[in-house]
């Protein structure tokens, strides 16, 4: 070997040996900056927000706008009314629609399902809005609670479906087998076999769910609509969460906007503690 | 319960019906029989749905749809006080904040995901995904505070400095000083994308054969050429689908948009011009529109959304599936 093809070998070597450190410091950085947006997110929420949330904040009615003081506690009831109701209409259907897709195997049909179920959680926030309005708010002729929990519950149904049908696929067909040669029915085998030992899926997808549709706000502006009183019934208008940060963050006055960053504080941490209980719920689990 | 000891010696196959207990067989038939309808009728309640949302929109959008016709989509001009509407500025506006917002992304997504599948050890994975599906987590609402009390102010310092430097390059001459505008609503729908672009791509990556990429290495590879010539190859068609399906996502996101996006009816010239894009017109007009043209047009606008997002989300679906096999679920 000649002293210049050694050294241009040489040269080459260096140069892939360069290129592979750069891509790593490349995609290294863009992992941080991933990290470094969520750092910075939570960091203002947590630092605004937890000086402003008190008891008061908790438990007190938002006073006229422009003072100082007072809280939403109607909010906090309303955001949990309005979801709940959703997910007492979402959760039937999600997880009925689930036992047919994975345990009725049907030509096309089941699959059908699932995918639009795929398709349906890419549908906007705010066009489920206009869908709840006008199956709902149009002809009841007024924003009401409940028609936000139309539009939540649309939400939330392809959310619980996909991750239920993943739960049910993981459940063993011996589990099925053993059950039905036992002579047990197959509804009983679906209701006491599998689903028993799909909860821990079933119930990861159901708080997914519902901690999706606690933070949406784009559903209630024309639904739910907001209501600064308390108001424990569904058929009037009726303050959410979300909506309620989004009002506040967009008026004029400094005390709401600290209301603002003390309730994404709270959904926030709503939020968070769902996602790591969930989390924490599957381990041991394969996969979820 | 207390059935269950006689169930054990009956035979469940229905060839089985005629010679022993009939009627217990029958009975059993039934609730199977009422428990498939059930759950059948379940499943249909979700078809149902989705064309209940098809006929609500067009129902709603007919007003607009007989004033306007297709000439709604290119008519350049929203004056509810002239009672004229035309939704193209918007309609650009959206696309134009997605598509910044994914140039920015897409990178940074891919980027991360290559280096959470390739580069960091298994026991080191979680500790960088799942940030990232936190992150996925927060509420869109939370982003728009974020972006409108933090991200603005950095952004109109950002725009003031390039219009006072590069103001003579066309896409910088615009009102600089808002802060809000398609720049600052470009930034955040790609901070929101970035999670699920990276979760998909993560699970698309992890499905190309690792044989392939120890292959390569064996023949003196580096990593990094491994993965250039052979796995980012393989994964291409689940990628450019992860990337659509954060297309989809950016075009319909709303309140983040609505907050930071500046909300102006014109036609875009610059990157600080303020715009709306059509889900955050939608979300500030609504409850103002005071006669039924103006709410036809409205729900118009959001058939229109509704359709492009579709037709976005379906490609994604097509090319994710026709890789992975349905091996990769997409929700976040």
């Amino acid at each position: 070997m000649t002293a210049a093809s050694a050294a241009s070998f040489r040269y080459r070597f260096l140069r892939r040996k360069l290129v592979e450190r750069c891509a790593v410091a490349g995609m290294f950085l863009c992992a941080a900056v991933t990290i470094f947006f969520l750092v910075t997110i939570l960091g203002y929420v947590l630092y605004h927000g937890a000086a402003a949330v008190n008891l008061d904040f908790l438990t007190a009615l938002p006073l006229p706008a422009g003072e100082t003081g007072g809280g939403i506690a109607n909010a906090l009831i309303g955001s949990a009314m309005v979801v709940l109701c959703a997910a007492a209409m979402a959760v039937p259907i999600g997880l009925g629609a689930a036992v047919f897709v994975n345990e009725f195997p049907s030509a096309g049909f089941g699959r059908f399902v699932r995918f639009l179920a795929e398709v349906l959680t890419g549908v906007p926030s705010i066009v489920v809005g206009l869908f709840a309005y006008a199956l709902v708010v149009r002809p009841m002729g007024g924003f009401s609670g409940f028609s936000g929990s139309v539009a939540y519950a649309f939400i939330m149904i392809p959310i619980i479906l996909i991750s239920a049908h993943e739960a049910f696929r993981l459940v063993p067909d011996s589990l099925r087998e053993a059950s039905l040669a036992l002579g047990i029915p197959k509804w009983r085998t679906i209701l006491r076999v599998v689903l028993p030992v799909a909860s821990r899926g079933l119930l990861t997808g159901v708080v997914l769910a519902v901690s999706r549709a606690l933070g949406e706000a784009a559903p209630m502006l024309f639904t739910a609509f907001g209501n600064p009183f308390w108001n424990l019934n569904l058929g009037k208008p009726i303050a959410t969460v979300p909506l309620l940060i989004y009002t506040y963050a967009t008026g004029p006055y400094e005390d709401w906007h600290r209301k603002a960053w003390a309730a994404s504080f709270i959904l926030l941490v709503v939020v968070l503690v769902a996602s790591v209980l969930t989390r924490a719920f599957l381990r041991g689990k394969s996969h979820g | 319960m207390q059935s269950e000891p006689q169930a054990i010696d009956r035979p469940l196959l229905r060839s089985g019906a005629g010679r022993s207990d009939a009627r217990e067989v029958r009975a059993q038939n039934l609730g199977d029989r009422a428990f498939y309808l059930t759950a059948r009728s379940l499943a249909s309640c979700v078809i149902l749905l989705a064309l209940l949302l098809i006929a609500d929109l067009f129902r709603g959008a007919s007003e607009a749809m007989g004033k306007f016709g297709l000439g709604f989509i290119v008519g350049t001009t929203w004056d509810p006080v002239a009672r004229i509407f035309g939704t193209l500025p918007t309609i650009i506006g959206t696309i134009v904040k997605a598509g910044i917002g994914l140039l920015l992304a897409v990178p940074i997504s891919i980027g991360s995901a290559v280096f959470i599948t390739f580069y960091v050890p298994k026991w080191v994975r979680p500790l960088i995904s799942y940030p990232i599906e936190l992150l996925a987590g927060i509420p869109s609402i939370v982003f728009g505070l974020w972006g409108l009390f933090v991200m603005v102010p950095v952004i109109r310092v950002v725009q003031i400095w390039l219009k006072a430097h590069f103001g003579w390059f066309f896409l910088f001459n615009g009102p600089a000083v808002y802060g809000v505008g398609v720049l600052s609503g470009s930034v955040i729908l790609a901070i929101m994308v970035i999670p699920i672009v990276t979760a998909v791509s993560r699970d698309i990556l992890l499905t190309v054969p690792r044989l392939q990429i120890e292959g390569m290495l064996a023949l003196g590879a580096t990593k990094w050429e491994a993965i250039s010539k052979v796995a980012l190859p393989y994964a291409r068609v689940g990628l450019v689908g992860a990337v659509i399906l954060g297309l989809g996502r950016a075009i319909g996101e709303t309140m983040a948009v609505t907050m930071v996006g500046g909300n102006s009816f014109d036609l875009i010239h610059s990157l600080f011009d303020p715009v709306h894009s059509m889900a955050s017109q939608i979300a500030s007009e609504f409850t103002e529109a005071t006669y039924s043209l103006y709410v036809s047009s409205l729900i118009y606008v959001g058939l229109v959304l509704f359709g492009i997002t579709i037709c976005v989300s379906l490609l994604a679906q097509l090319l994710i599936w026709r890789l992975s096999k349905g091996k990769v679920a997409i929700f976040e």
